[in-house]
């Protein structure tokens, strides 16, 4: 052996090894956090498979269940209106959507798109409205429910979130980033404001439409503070109201509660995992800009 | 995005044809279109943001009661806050709950964020797995947690079996180790939700940084200390302001955890919590919680205020 290769080789075999560990390492790391993060919801998975012959207190505790079946999710359903309450929560929440994903283009359009006195004080209005946490005017907002009437009621629920202050910065940004000879050309070509807006700027804001849908679904359907406080009624319950409620009156039966919370976090799980990308969408613009 | 939001100025003008046709000047043509789509968002944050806020001012300076205006009392509430001793134990248990909260989620995001960045075999349900916690509501994730924390439970069931302990440790009916319990679910909801801010702004770290720190012979921690963290730091200071404000205003984790209650003897109770409590009922003291939520507002803007001045303050130097 010359000496050059002698002096290289131990260098890359230590390299290579490390590197060996260093992923082995990473590995078990990711697992460990894929563990932790997701171990809890599976435990709850089992628990709502779990029949009533099984006991679900058996130490030490039994991952799997013995005889898997559907049969606590029938019975959530027969001690409480668990399908009315998923009902009330889609309606709220696809309101929700429509309002925002409408009302915060139109909008965020006019302060990046259209000239006109009075803009910048719109802006500001955004701005301080965003300023306003929720938990801070829920008083005021639920006597002002209360004095038009609406206080128990889904409109109730869906009023104050129904056009988020950051939904329109957003699409203010999204629009802003749009070429502004498009929106001139048609303009030369003489169309007015409202077919610039649908023809020419919505199509190329899918993508942050996309996002304000899916966080205005997602903030919709988990909200539990402003729906406490506004309904009353158990007919009206939101489906986290209701989950809590169920809670309350049932305590003894852990696999109802279970069921019930499957069911709840079943839907969003779908969206998640059918619209990913949107979910992770500003890392991935950060990657095209770095 | 604060840069973004500058406002765009015209700059070509355009011919004037005379006085008349300056009046109704280009930049005001069609005037009431913007307004027309201006007006559902203004609408909305005015009526259900703005109005409600002026409402909460006007009301914390007076005794009103769920079905009464009540009358002017000047600073009445905000002497009496002074003496709830409710009071002094939600501001406890906020500031305790942001310093237990913000350092695991500025710290424990970043770590995860480097342990997905580079794109690997399975990495991309890595990342898919991290997030699960953030998409699930509060109310679902304190149920699971409860759960996994009861007294006959999975952590309390699997330390009995490994014979560590002889009886159940008592998560949710202590003062003490419910507080910590809601912190660590308000963590492992969070950590996700940070790490996908995080790796938004890896991805903008210059790599050529990493491999001139490379080959300068700086090993993989040194790399992080100098390359990394550095061009972390405004992230790791807007993370900790948002983790910080929303652990201020922490409700549903302690509420669900402590089974609709504030804890043994109303000892974990949170400003949030006060608020709901002294305002709710057909008799509710909505004056005295208008008060309490204006603290709440106070405390939060603070905190926000002081992002905003990090923020132009980082645009300043670059």
């Amino acid at each position: 052996m010359s000496a050059p290769t002698a002096a290289a080789r131990p260098v890359r075999v230590r390299r290579s090894t490390r590197r060996r560990a260093g992923t082995a390492l990473r590995y078990g790391l990711l697992l460990l956090v894929a563990a932790i993060s997701i171990g809890p919801f599976l435990w709850q998975l089992s628990t709502a498979l779990k029949g009533l012959g099984e006991d679900i207190y058996a130490v030490p505790p039994r991952f799997l269940p013995a005889e898997p079946t559907g049969g606590n999710f029938l019975r959530v359903g027969e001690v409480l209106p668990v399908w009315t309450y998923v009902w009330n929560s889609v309606r709220v929440a696809l309101a929700t959507v429509l309002l925002n994903v409408v009302g915060a283009a139109l909008a965020g359009y006019a302060l990046a798109r259209l000239r006109f006195r009075g803009r910048r004080a719109a802006l500001g209005v955004f701005v301080l409205a965003l300023l306003v946490p929720g938990e801070a005017i829920m008083v005021a907002l639920f006597l002002m429910m209360r004095s038009v009437n609406l206080h128990d009621t889904l409109v109730a629920v869906v009023l104050p979130g129904m056009i988020g202050a950051l939904n329109v910065l957003l699409m203010y940004n999204a629009f802003l980033a749009q070429p502004r000879e498009l929106d001139e050309a048609a303009m030369i070509d003489g169309a007015d404001a409202w077919k610039r807006f649908t023809r020419i700027a919505l199509p190329s804001v899918k993508g942050t439409l996309a996002v304000v849908a899916i966080f205005a679904f997602m903030g919709a359907w988990d909200d539990f503070l402003w729906p406490l406080i506004v309904l009353s009624d158990t007919d009206n319950y939101t489906l986290t109201i209701g989950l809590n409620y169920l809670k309350g009156t049932f305590v003894g039966d852990q696999r109802l509660i279970a069921a019930g919370t499957v069911i709840a976090v079943a839907p969003l799980v779908v969206l998640f995992l059918a619209l990913q990308r949107y979910f992770f969408r500003g890392v991935n613009e950060g990657a095209v800009k770095g | 995005m604060a840069g973004t939001l500058a406002p765009r100025r015209r700059t070509a003008a355009r011919p004037a044809r005379g006085p008349a046709a300056r009046r109704r000047a280009p930049r005001m043509q069609a005037a009431p279109t913007p307004w027309l789509f201006l007006l559902p968002a203004l609408a909305a944050c005015l009526l259900f943001s703005l109005y409600p806020f002026a409402n909460t001012v006007l009301l914390a300076f007076t005794d009103a009661r769920t079905l009464e205006p009540g009358s002017f009392t000047g600073t009445d509430n905000f002497t009496r806050m002074a003496e709830d001793h409710r009071f002094w134990l939600a501001l406890r248990n906020g500031a305790l709950y942001v310093l237990g909260v913000v350092p695991p989620l500025v710290l424990l995001p970043l770590l995860l964020a480097l342990l997905v960045r580079d794109r690997g075999p399975g990495i991309g349900l890595f990342r898919t797995l991290f997030y699960t916690p953030v998409i699930a509501s509060a109310v679902v994730v304190g149920l699971i947690w409860t759960w996994v924390l009861d007294s006959r439970g999975l952590v309390n069931g699997t330390l009995q079996a490994l014979g560590a302990i002889t009886r159940p440790i008592p998560f949710l009916t202590d003062e003490w180790l419910l507080l910590a319990s809601a912190m660590v679910v308000t963590v492992w909801k969070g950590l996700g939700y940070y790490m996908v801010i995080y790796l938004a702004t890896l991805n903008r770290v210059p790599q050529e940084l990493h491999e001139a720190a490379q080959v300068d012979g700086a090993g993989a921690v040194r790399r992080f200390l100098v390359v990394t963290l550095p061009a972390m730091r405004t992230t790791m200071i807007l993370i900790s302001v948002l983790s910080a404000v929303s652990a201020f205003r922490v409700f549903t984790e302690i509420f669900i955890l402590s089974n609709d209650t504030a804890g043994p003897g109303g000892r974990d109770i949170t400003l949030v919590m006060l608020i709901r409590e002294v305002s709710s009922g057909l008799d509710g003291q909505v004056g005295y919680g208008a008060a309490l939520s204006l603290v709440l507002f106070g405390l939060t803007l603070g905190l926000l205020l002081a992002v905003l001045r990090l923020q132009t303050g980082r645009r300043g130097s670059r």
